[in-house]
């Protein structure tokens, strides 16, 4: 989707501005919802791109006005939502009012080494790929309402493939309810000027990791 | 904030989807486990083992996994920045970042300002940080759109030859392995331990 969380390129959002001495979590309700997310994450319900699309599809002023963690949290209250996992009216309530939903997986403290892994995302290749390090390629010029990781800033433009990473659980096909959809990933590498025109640095390159789906041979 | 999250936590709980138990081990695991150091370790053990860096800059996964990471880092990609290349890591579509050997991102890297000019003005973002680089260096941009994780192999500071590689370890700062900093010089280190 078109939404503000593609700022590739985006003016007037002003400095980046460094924390001296930043903590790892500004408040404890941050671990918590870190926690909460990496936990309810793997029941095996949905995955990290659905994960994302949760806090895409929050409206704009939200998105743009609230923290990480803050996003995080509105983003999952969403999710159990809408896998039947925990009532609005729990929610408003602040209390469980129903019996649990069937699951089939439950964390246990047992489990929790193993989510400070995030598992491969690579997977067997139906087909050989198609491009090679070298080609040249055009990114597609498409605007879809659901998720995807082609950014705005690149689509249309003429990149050349750096490197083969594999073949990937493909996130537009997760999300949009049609399962992984492997599909073969490539570093795409782009000089500034393609993306900016000529006021861009001269020695600005910019790369993306793009699914085939995206490319187009140029 | 902490009222509706500890309300969520509660109602997860209740309902066993989640144990509370091991919300703490996670937790305790970024706060005290799991952060830039590792990736620091990486890094001075690519300045003083080529073998290691060769390794590392070929199959970064497979490289760190015998240096006992608390994940296994998947489709981790190291970059080395060179005298006429500098790299940077992004993610303009959301946070996406090597958490299994950098830890958890700092909050400017999670931030609209970050995420909009690191691909369009890398120069702009490297003054913020006080960095400024030479004109004809190379600025190659990383951004994260996919599952595939990167970290910066900064340049080794000159005047470190004899150093262990615990010792070089302190040079390298989080920022330099995400490209917004560079490894702190043997002066530098030192101005730091005074004060």
């Amino acid at each position: 989707m078109n939404g503000v969380h593609d700022m590739g390129g985006m003016h007037g959002f002003g400095k980046v501005a460094p924390e001296a001495d930043e903590p790892v979590f500004h408040a404890p309700w941050e671990g918590r919802v870190l926690a909460m997310n990496r936990a309810m994450g793997s029941l095996g319900l949905w995955n990290i791109d659905i994960g994302r699309f949760s806090r895409e599809t929050l409206p704009p002023d939200v998105y743009l006005g609230s923290s990480y963690y803050r996003k995080w949290t509105l983003g999952l209250e969403n999710l159990v939502v809408r896998y039947g996992l925990v009532g609005e009216d729990e929610l408003a309530a602040g209390r469980a009012l129903h019996p649990a939903a069937p699951v089939k997986r439950r964390l246990t403290a047992a489990d929790a080494p193993k989510l400070l892994s995030r598992g491969s995302f690579e997977r067997p290749a139906a087909a050989p790929a198609r491009f090679t390090v070298g080609d040249r390629v055009r990114m597609k010029n498409m605007h879809p309402v659901g998720h995807t990781r082609l950014p705005r800033y690149i689509r249309g433009h003429v990149g050349v493939i750096e490197c083969v990473r594999g073949c990937h659980v493909f996130p537009d096909a997760v999300v949009a309810g049609r399962g992984e959809e492997p599909h073969w990933l490539y570093t795409v590498v782009f000089d500034g000027r393609e993306l900016w025109g000529e006021g861009s640095d001269p020695t600005l390159k910019v790369s993306v990791e793009a699914w085939e789906p995206y490319l187009d041979p140029a | 904030m902490q009222l509706r999250v500890r309300a969520l936590e509660s109602i997860l709980t209740e309902k066993g989807y989640v144990d509370a138990k091991a919300l703490d081990l996670i937790v305790d695991a970024y706060e005290t486990k799991i952060g830039p150091h590792i990736g620091a370790r990486i890094v001075a053990k690519a300045w003083t083992d080529p073998e290691f860096k060769r390794h590392l800059v070929a199959d970064a996964t497979a490289a760190v996994a015998p240096l006992g990471l608390t994940g296994r880092a998947f489709h981790l990609v190291a970059v080395e920045n060179r005298p006429r290349r500098h790299n940077m890591v992004v993610c303009t579509l959301c946070s996406c970042y090597p958490w299994e050997v950098l830890g958890l991102p700092p909050v400017w890297y999670k931030s609209s300002p970050y995420r909009s000019r690191a691909v369009i003005d890398p120069r702009g973002v490297l003054a913020d940080f006080g960095v400024t680089l030479p004109e004809e260096t190379e600025i190659r941009v990383w951004d994260s759109t996919a599952e595939t994780r990167f970290i910066v192999v900064p340049m080794r500071p000159a005047g470190t030859q004899d150093w262990s590689e615990e010792r070089l370890a302190t040079l390298v700062t989080r920022n330099a392995m995400i490209g917004t900093g560079l490894a702190l010089t043997p002066g530098e280190i030192a101005v730091t331990a005074a004060t």
